[in-house]
């Protein structure tokens, strides 16, 4: 290990770091703009540079490796003053209009300004102004800020694997641009904004909102997808006003997609803030006492057997447990969390959680990708596989829709049959996944909530283990299930599914059109097709005015992800939890305050008083609550069943990334980028509904 | 003075015939195999011995440049990728080797090729060399039609082949890392250093860039011997040397001479002395725009070497020799050349892209008599905080000439400042 002395003081780093990074190791900081741990290195902005003994010029710390017997010097006048020349020249032509720009208070540059600036301004000529770029909904751009750190230009074209962003022009007259004045098509585009380290690409929604010392900040976890990104979530007052990413190696780097960061307005619009009851056909505003008793009215005397209740994609673990505990006094077994119908959670947990990790892609040597469309599913996951390919030969295999995933695939087929093709040996892929050490294979939803769902899941068991994608002895598994509802790992774990004689989703969905189900509580589930629950007495739960209150006969009004203490589980298996950042609105109430105090009111009491006692249910119910944060290898065993294979091609169920869920639909923001996406490559045009 | 004998370009003025049979003539590819047999070891160290250093300003030392390369191939293949974009103001000598001895450049880049293991030779030529080019190509197809490059590259076994590809006309493409970012077809912007591109070259794959005319001097070197070259010049300053006088002297021309002539000769020998007399000589940017201008003092007595004129704090450079009697506007003159700076900048990196920008504009308020006496300071130190900051050396072309001027003739800038009467530069 190199052995080098910055500032007098002798370290032993590991060989292949940079100069900056062994400086950071002892705490020594550098300043820096174009320079970021998760991106290429540019080392174009010269701010970090520091003298380097027998060297003729200074070194660009960020991008110049240790070597053995270096002598660094980071803190000499000379040094100083060299840092000061590199201020005083980004500051010549950057505007200055701090007090009018978003960036203000976590901007990069005022922060380092106020450490390397001059205290006056010694450039007497006129500035340079750029006009500004037109990047789409998300993004506002003040190009004359811009001091051409390229950080956005690395990350669009490194993480979000898209070429839409460069430079133009040369010296002076060098612009950031999107090039065809065209939106940035990625689902990952908003992490430019927090990457830009002054203010020349800003939040377009968030635009002169609010100052980032007046927020509140509460860190918590996502759930517009199964991912779970580590977010944190900006209050003022009881409004959400912004989601920014947190840093989370093993799951989301430090990137979140523009649904998690943007869909917040949605928490806003169509919010129901009060219990209402269905009286004359239409829904009137009640107080708790008269929504309770409308329900006792309808449901006390139902037997068990005509009794159902269905969880949402966004219900939380506490909420579930407490729901099936009721379900369960009620003596009802007609319980799902699966309102996609997806044919899981049956047998073994390994059948239905992503064993390898989102980080585990990294170790992975070859992909194979079978229903699943993870650019939209999960993009935080896809930016993942793109960082694999990146790093060298990482051949990928898809089995479904062909699709711009931002990287190059061999499409293989589009339905099961590829499948059963690559089982029997004889395409060139499964050579590949013969030869490869690790390889990994990802099944999407498209081919689990199919009618055969089950047997494409057993195929593919058979896949995992005929090709090694889950090896015992290595301790490798790389069989892993894609979901898109943050819901449903956790709903899978505490057995949210039909019990004994039990109805699914489908047979709830049957039975309430022909009068066998009479009453069906909706868990803030909203996915399922609502016109067919006929005459049942329906009872929603949920936080937004969408499909299922529609439908409903009582409204309870829930709490979001923003405003409750909640356990999720992610598509690995990993136990995380959200915080309240904002109160619900109105009388709205956390969810599984609201189930214990009707199960009070239907005589079911459930035996949890407290948010500890709920927590001690979901540990009761799977020993895996234990140990928030952490991912466990599951026990691999039977799962999926065999079966027919149909010959319809896999179709993933995101038709619209940007509108998935009750938040997402309410915001005006994912409306703004559904017109900007989504409708032009539907082949839609302003004239469509 | 050069004797005859000792000339390298014996055609650099285009009078006998240019094609293969004329190059022939004057020993152009005899009996290349020869130097191939030589080995690889034996050339690189020929080379090194007899202490050739870089044409192309920097002046390294071409041997050891050479030995940089990985003795062994490894998977990725090794490029010798030579540099004919020839931008530097003032330039012009390696157009007349392409233009009139471009079987030289072949020859030698044969030799070069086969010493670092590299089976393809790359030249970049500036966009704007159409004729040039036309000639090289010639050249380049008179070589393969006669098995001197090719699978079988003078019958030594070696397969050679030589490609030219023309620039787009960008100053900064004359940087190596820049001309081989260009070369791979993206923007043509220097690459940081430490890789080096004898590790990480064009493709990623370990790569020599080097000069038009180190390349061409090196089929010579090797048939006259390291002595012979090492014999000509001063120690650490030898061999010969194209030099381009330009500017008001009487015959500007293009002249191979010794390394280290004393500026005053060369002047007078070869391009006919200055107008008007020596006497009537204000200032001479000895190597190109680049390197600081010097004063007539130091024109009389400074030798013309790496040495010698960084001894004077100023350069070799190119060997661009330009001369500017008394006539010449000098703060003008050294505005034009901020102004090239400016414009040639690549904007990558901010000391460069901000402060070439800051400088000319500051250049052109003193040289309109509309700066203040402590601008000129400030310009000075805006100089020094572009100077060694950015990632290649375009920063430090652009502040050495207006440093030059600062330091020799601070003068003719004080009496442009504000308040004080522009006059015509005085004694």
């Amino acid at each position: 290990m190199p052995k080098l002395t910055i500032d007098g003081r002798e370290i032993e780093v590991d060989p292949g770091l940079t100069i900056l990074q062994a400086c950071e190791q002892i705490g020594i900081e550098i300043p820096r703009f174009c320079y970021h741990e998760r991106l290429s290195i540019a080392g174009n902005c010269r701010m970090c540079l520091v003298a380097l003994e027998r060297s003729p010029k200074p070194v660009a710390s960020c991008a110049m490796p240790v070597a053995d017997g270096m002598v660094v010097h980071t803190n000499t006048p000379a040094v100083h003053k060299m840092r000061k020349g590199v201020m005083e020249f980004l500051l010549i032509n950057h505007p200055l209009d701090c007090p009018i720009c978003d960036q203000g208070g976590e901007c990069d540059l005022q922060d380092q300004a106020m450490g390397y600036g001059l205290d006056h301004s010694r450039y007497k000529e006129n500035k340079r102004a750029v006009e500004d770029k037109r990047m789409g909904p998300l993004i506002k751009t003040i190009m004359t800020r811009c001091i051409h750190c390229t950080r956005c230009v690395r990350f669009t074209t490194e993480v979000a694997g898209i070429t839409d962003m460069g430079m133009l022009g040369r010296g002076e007259h060098a612009e950031i641009t999107s090039y065809l004045e065209k939106a940035v098509d990625s689902e990952l585009s908003g992490n430019v904004i927090d990457l830009c380290p002054v203010g020349a690409l800003t939040s377009k929604p968030y635009a002169f909102v609010a100052r980032s010392w007046e927020l509140k900040k509460t860190e918590s976890i996502d759930v517009m997808d199964a991912v779970g990104s580590n977010i944190r979530v900006d209050t003022r007052g009881a409004e959400v006003l912004r989601v920014l990413p947190r840093l989370n190696d093993e799951i989301n780097e430090e990137w979140i997609s523009d649904k998690t960061r943007f869909a917040c307005d949605g928490l806003k619009r169509q919010r129901l803030d009060m219990p209402y009851v269905r009286k004359d056909g239409k829904l009137q505003p009640a107080t708790w006492p008269q929504a309770f008793a409308a329900i006792r009215e309808r449901i006390g005397g139902l037997a068990g057997a005509k009794i159902a209740a269905i969880a949402g994609d966004q219900a939380d673990c506490e909420a579930m447990v407490a729901l099936k505990a009721l379900m369960t006094g009620l003596g009802s077994t007609n319980i799902d969390c699966r309102q996609d119908g997806a044919k899981l959670g049956r047998g073994f947990r390994a059948g239905y959680i992503f064993n390898s990790g989102i980080a585990g892609i990294e170790n992975a040597d070859a992909l194979l990708i079978v229903g699943s469309n993870p650019r939209w599913e999960a993009a935080v996951l896809n930016a993942r596989i793109l960082k694999r390919s990146l790093m060298g030969p990482f051949p990928i295999g898809l089995i479904g829709e062909v699709k711009d995933l931002s990287y190059s695939y061999q499409h293989l087929g589009t339905d099961p049959a590829a499948l059963k093709k690559l089982l029997s040996g004889r395409s060139d892929f499964a050579k590949v996944l013969k030869a490869a050490q690790r390889p990994m294979l990802i099944i999407g939803q498209g081919a689990l909530t199919r009618p055969d769902g089950a047997a494409v899941l057993s195929l593919a068991r058979e896949v995992a283990e005929k090709f090694g994608i889950h090896v015992p002895a290595k301790s490798w598994n790389g069989f892993n299930v894609l979901h898109t509802a943050a819901a449903r790992v956790g709903g899978l774990d505490l057995g949210f599914l039909p019990g004994d004689g039990g109805r699914d989703v489908a047979g709830i969905l049957e039975g309430a059109g022909n009068g066998e189900i009479e009453a069906v509580y909706l868990l803030g589930a909203d996915e399922i097709d609502i016109s067919r629950l006929g005459k049942a007495f329906v009872i929603y739960q949920g936080h937004h005015g969408d499909k299922g209150a529609h439908r409903a006969d009582v409204i309870l009004p829930g709490a979001a992800y923003t405003e409750k203490n909640a356990t999720y589980v992610n598509t690995e298996g990993r136990v995380q939890q959200t915080r309240l950042a904002a109160f619900p609105p109105g009388d709205a109430r956390e969810d599984w305050t609201i189930i214990r105090a009707l199960s009070d009111v239907l005589g079911k009491s459930i035996a949890c008083h407290d948010l500890g006692s709920v927590r001690g249910m979901l540990v009761e119910a799977n020993a895996n609550f234990m140990r928030p944060e952490e991912t466990m290898q599951a026990t691999w065993g039977a799962f999926g069943t065999e079966g027919e294979l149909s010959d319809v091609p896999f179709h993933s169920p995101i038709d619209n990334f940007y509108m998935t869920d009750p938040i997402s639909r309410n915001s005006e923001t994912m409306a703004e980028c559904t017109q900007a996406f989504v409708a032009p490559k539907q082949g839609k045009t302003g004239t469509h509904g | 003075m050069l004797k005859d004998a000792d000339r390298i370009f014996t055609n650099i003025y285009g009078i006998e015939d240019v094609g293969i049979s004329g190059a022939r003539a004057r020993g152009d590819w005899d009996d290349t195999k020869a130097l191939l047999d030589l080995g690889r070891d034996k050339i690189i160290a020929t080379i090194k011995e007899s202490g050739l250093r870089g044409r192309g300003g920097a002046g390294f030392s071409t041997g050891m440049k050479w030995s940089f390369m990985p003795k062994e191939v490894g998977e990725r293949p090794h490029y010798l990728v030579i540099n004919a974009d020839e931008g530097e103001p003032g330039t012009c000598k390696d157009r007349e080797i392409m233009r009139n001895d471009p079987h030289k450049l072949v020859e030698g880049a044969l030799i070069a090729s086969f010493a670092m293991q590299a089976h393809a030779a790359y030249c970049y030529v500036r966009g704007e060399f159409f004729r040039e080019t036309e000639a090289l190509q010639r050249a380049v197809d008179e070589a393969y039609a006669n098995g001197l490059i090719g699978d079988n590259a003078c019958g030594s076994g070696w397969k050679f082949d030589f490609y030219i590809h023309r620039g787009m006309g960008a100053y900064i493409c004359g940087e190596e890392s820049a001309l081989i970012e260009s070369l791979e077809g993206k923007k043509g912007q220097p690459r940081m250093k430490p890789p080096f591109p004898a590790n990480v070259g064009v493709w990623g794959c370990p790569t020599t860039v080097n000069n038009v005319e180190s390349i061409a001097v090196a089929p010579t070197i090797l048939r006259r011997g390291a002595a012979w070259f090492a014999g000509i010049g001063r120690s650490n300053n030898t061999g010969t040397k194209l030099f381009n006088i330009s500017g008001h002297v009487n015959k500007p021309c293009t002249v191979e001479e010794t390394m280290g002539i004393p500026l005053k000769e060369l002047v007078e020998k070869h391009a006919g002395g200055v107008r008007g007399g020596w006497d009537n000589l204000l200032a001479v940017i000895p190597g190109g725009a680049s390197v600081p201008v010097l004063t007539k003092e130091t024109c009389s007595t400074v030798l013309m070497d790496f040495d010698s004129l960084k001894e004077v704090r100023s350069g070799l450079g190119t060997a661009a020799v330009m001369v500017m009697d008394k006539s010449t506007d000098l703060p003008r003159a050294i505005t034009r050349l901020s102004k090239f700076y400016k414009h040639e900048s690549c904007g990558q990196c901010t000391p460069c892209r901000e402060g070439t920008g800051w400088m000319w504009r500051m250049m052109e308020r003193i040289c309109d008599g509309k700066a203040t006496a402590d601008e000129v300071q400030l310009l000075e130190q805006v100089t020094y905080q572009v100077e060694g900051h950015t990632i290649c050396a375009l920063g430090d072309a652009a502040a050495w000439p207006i440093q030059g001027l600062l330091r020799n003739f601070r003068p003719l800038v004080e009496v442009r400042i504000a308040g004080q009467k522009p006059q015509q530069a005085a004694e």
